[in-house]
């Protein structure tokens, strides 16, 4: 039941991505090319997701648990050290390099261009170092 | 009224869609639709997996049968070269991973559950992409 749940989530997120144009890098690079030829279109796609997640989540973290299982699986750490600011800095660069980030990269794996399998590839790669460093640090 | 004669109504479609698939996973299972976080605890065999590998097996089959069912013609290909996806892929993952998110996770769900950390690190990765593509096309005119 759970992973027929995972396959209907990640299935809606990923139509989502696809209609919205999140998976065309042409869009996202042109709505981060702030003072060149702006692309709005990346600002609704974000507006409409939070639009939703503000209004539903404060009602279902309500809740005791989720509806199958005990409890919500929340990020225990509020604090706002270098990990966060470091990490979210460079992630921020690493999009701006290339035009994807992990959900779109995913989704757009289904165009079969190989340049998206090298980003996928490099991206779990960066994923497995940063495993380790932020370990140590 | 079509959808597509309203300015920004398709983007927004999609954003709906995907805030839609967040609440879903956060009400039925109570985990957070963080992808680089799904990612990662897929590929690193963390318990109770199935219903990540499945979302990740969705995340691919959803555009495709979007695609199809609709006839809407895939995008074209990025102009990059083979190495920016390389460079570009290894930061977005190193930065995902150390700052424990992306935009869905710290972006559409952190916001959405009104967490500083969200907020910080959506502004933090959009400020550093403004400037990133800002650089790329406007001092150096490219990589």
């Amino acid at each position: 039941m759970k992973a027929l749940i995972g396959l209907l989530c990640g299935m809606i997120f990923g139509t989502g991505l696809a209609v919205s144009g999140m998976t065309d890098t042409a869009k996202v690079l042109g709505f981060l090319d702030l003072l060149g030829d702006w692309v709005p279109d990346l600002a609704f796609v974000m507006g409409g997701a939070v639009l939703v997640t503000l209004v539903s989540f404060p009602l279902i973290l309500k809740r005791t648990g989720p509806v199958l299982g005990r409890k919500f699986f929340l990020p225990a750490s509020s604090v706002l050290d270098g990990k966060l600011l470091g990490g979210a800095a460079i992630f921020g660069i690493g999009w701006g390099v290339y035009g994807y980030c992990p959900g779109p990269a995913l989704s757009a794996s289904v165009y079969l261009d190989e340049k998206t399998f090298v980003f996928i590839g490099a991206m779990l790669l960066g994923m497995a170092i940063a495993s380790r460093v932020g370990r140590a640090l | 009224m079509m959808i597509e004669n309203i300015p920004f109504g398709i983007p927004l479609i999609g954003g709906l869609l995907i805030g839609f698939s967040s609440v879903l996973l956060l009400l039925l299972l109570g985990r957070l639709a963080g992808i680089s976080g799904i990612v990662w605890g897929a590929v690193s065999a963390q318990p109770d997996n199935a219903w990540r590998w499945t979302f990740i097996v969705g995340l691919v089959a959803g555009p495709w049968l979007f695609h199809t069912l609709s006839a809407t013609p895939y995008p074209a290909p990025s102009p990059l070269e083979w190495w920016h996806a390389a460079i570009g892929g290894l930061l977005v993952g190193f930065g995902t991973n150390l700052g424990s998110g992306c935009t869905s996770g710290h972006g559409v769900c952190g916001i959405g559950r009104l967490s500083p950390r969200g907020f910080v690190a959506t502004l933090t990765f959009m400020a550093t992409g403004f400037i990133t593509v800002y650089v790329i096309r406007h001092v150096i005119g490219g990589l």
